[in-house]
């Protein structure tokens, strides 16, 4: 919709490279439009004074959760290769890494 | 014929169970037989397992609290041996290799895991149409959405195709679907319920909580799954507590308040005339009503859509496909591994999502994004603490309208996030909430479900299934049953 104006632009191709997603010439022209509008939406939050205030990372404070270090079962490296799409000699295999 | 009714509460199933009327092996095979008769029209089950519920039945002890009682299971949380895809198609192929903790202590509780349930990829939806199965449809009305994103969860224990299941609310997920399809629907506070074996979408956020026919069934299951973890270390070790102690206890004393920023023109008015009503209901019963104001609340759509999408572009960077579910057979090396498998495997609205998250994270916008929507999330928490020295619990719409229909939304994703805006805030601050029927609202010509959203202090579970349970007895929507079957 040409009427409309955004503030924000968003390098999709950009950050799709970063989140190491493929993404086609028709979602980059769909997502850019649209996260522009969200990140519009979001703006809002300037209005706010901040200064001062503690951020929030979780709702609950817990601090410092340790537990003993003992040796404990783990599941059985049989079960966890068995939802590998690809694996071998008790190994995950992927596409040669190094030449 | 067994002794089966539908829409029957686990509290009275497990009186028929134990008086020997029904079976559990009759319990499964009967309700096998109404979900086979019912969800081809209704799309809430995405598979189930009836062997092994059969043979999990025939060994049911009855003298445990869930003894022989089934429920259906949010395709989001692990049941060792049945498969685990979040809706995902990037999990095609993937059997959860252990139980996840709430399913494990339900299981020691005596109930039998029965029955996936369809829901938002990777919880992500306000709908259930971004999943990557099929569409769930809302009983009431199948032109319409059953809500989200455990949307297969709520819509299923509304048609009387399950007894109870689990969901998980990450943002309202829980209580939104539970509105939209008339059933009772528990997100518990944060840290209450292990996350040990739930697909992470948000970290901070996410809860997995109860979906039920009535209140005292939501306390029935919560007592059967919280504690201390060690697979979770947010979960917290609290003094063992029945949630249901409360129940049958009259309303007198107590104070709710009624914020004046979740009343805003805009809401359609057959929700704000429902609840309206309840809140007057309440009052009858003898509850204070008392004005509040929670100041943030505009701001909670904002702050939401940053966090969230923040945690879930983290936690699902582990969707790479080397060590499990789907892999592109395309990848010629690591890195087109990755990211042919994330852009086969990904639907449209997770993408959307870990995009924004990488941009909020992203160096240079990390502080204008990420760490202010996070002080801004402290304003959020204050507003409900300063709400909750004065007042029981709050009162509002779970949601501003009822359920919409398919497509309705699905282009303007802004306008789906700003659904969510009474739910939302619950889970920034992470209090307990839950949804309950409270009407009906004509919406073109068809009458849908309204909930009345109830929210506690935290760890304020108790006094909340009080209310709940009072104010639903003194109804009967809990007692309407969808047009279907």
């Amino acid at each position: 919709m040409a009427t409309e104006s955004h503030h924000h632009t968003i390098d999709v191709p950009y950050l799709a490279r970063l989140a190491r997603l493929e993404v086609t010439p028709e979602e980059i022209d769909i997502f850019g439009p649209q996260l522009g509008r969200i990140l519009d939406h979001v703006e809002q939050m300037n209005k706010l004074d901040i200064s001062g205030i503690e951020p929030t990372a979780h709702a609950i404070t817990i601090f410092d959760v340790i537990r003993e270090d003992t040796v404990a079962e783990s599941l059985p490296k049989k079960t966890i290769l068995e939802n590998a799409p690809h694996n071998a000699n008790g190994l995950f295999v992927v596409p040669k890494v190094l030449d | 014929m067994s002794a089966f009714i539908p829409f029957q509460s686990i509290a009275a199933t497990r009186r028929l169970l134990r008086s020997k009327e029904l079976s559990p092996v009759e319990l499964i095979e009967a309700l096998e037989q109404r979900i086979a008769q019912l969800d081809p029209k209704i799309g809430a089950y995405v598979g189930r397992d009836l062997e092994t519920a059969r043979k999990e039945a025939s060994s049911a002890d009855l003298t445990k609290p869930l003894g022989g009682i089934p429920i259906g299971i949010k395709d989001a949380i692990s049941v060792a041996g049945q498969p685990l895809r979040s809706a995902s198609r990037i999990l095609e192929g993937y059997t959860a290799p252990y139980d996840s903790t709430a399913v494990a202590r339900l299981r020691a509780a005596g109930a039998i895991p029965f029955g996936r349930m369809n829901m938002d990829e990777f919880a992500m939806g306000s709908s259930t149409e971004n999943s990557a199965y099929h569409p769930t449809r809302n009983p009431w009305d199948p032109s319409r959405i059953p809500g989200g994103s455990s949307g297969g969860s709520a819509a299923a224990v509304a048609a009387g195709t399950a007894l109870a299941t689990l969901g998980s609310d990450t943002g309202g997920s829980i209580r939104q679907p539970a509105a939209l399809c008339s059933c009772v629907g528990l997100k518990p506070t944060y840290g209450r319920v292990s996350r040990y074996g739930l697909i992470a979408f948000a970290s901070s956020l996410d809860q997995i909580g109860p979906l039920t026919s009535t209140v005292e069934d939501s306390g029935i299951l919560l007592n059967a799954m919280t504690g201390k973890d060690p697979h979770d270390s947010t979960s917290l070790e609290l003094p063992d507590e029945d949630f249901t102690a409360e129940i049958g206890r009259d309303l007198k004393g107590l104070r709710i308040g009624i914020p004046k920023e979740y009343f805003v023109d805009g809401m359609e008015l057959g929700v704000r005339a429902s609840v309206d009503a309840a809140i007057k209901q309440l009052v009858s019963l003898g509850a204070e009503p008392v004005e509040i104001s929670l100041p943030h609340t505009d701001y909670a759509v904002a702050v939401y859509y940053i966090i969230a999408t923040a945690e879930a572009s983290a936690n699902l960077a582990r969707f790479d496909g080397v060590r499990y579910g789907k892999r592109s057979p395309e990848a010629k090396d690591l890195l087109s591994l990755y990211g042919k498998t994330r852009a086969e495997g990904f639907g449209r609205e997770v993408k959307r999502r870990i995009i924004l998250g990488t941009y909020v994270l992203s160096s240079g916008y990390y502080d204008a994004y990420y760490l202010r929507a996070q002080k801004v999330r402290t304003l959020i928490r204050r507003d409900f603490d300063q709400a909750f020295s004065k007042v029981d619990a709050i009162v509002s719409p779970t949601s501003p309208e009822t359920a919409f229909r398919f497509g309705e939304k699905t282009d303007d994703p802004l306008k789906m996030y700003l659904a969510d805006i009474f739910t939302i805030a619950t889970n920034l601050a992470g209090i307990c909430g839950m949804s309950i029927p409270c009407g009906f609202s004509n919406r073109d010509g068809v009458d849908l479900p309204v909930g009345l959203q109830l929210l506690g202090r935290p760890f304020g579970e108790s006094r909340l299934l009080r209310i709940g349970h009072a104010y639903e007895q003194s109804t009967d929507w809990h007692n309407r049953r969808p047009p279907v079957g």
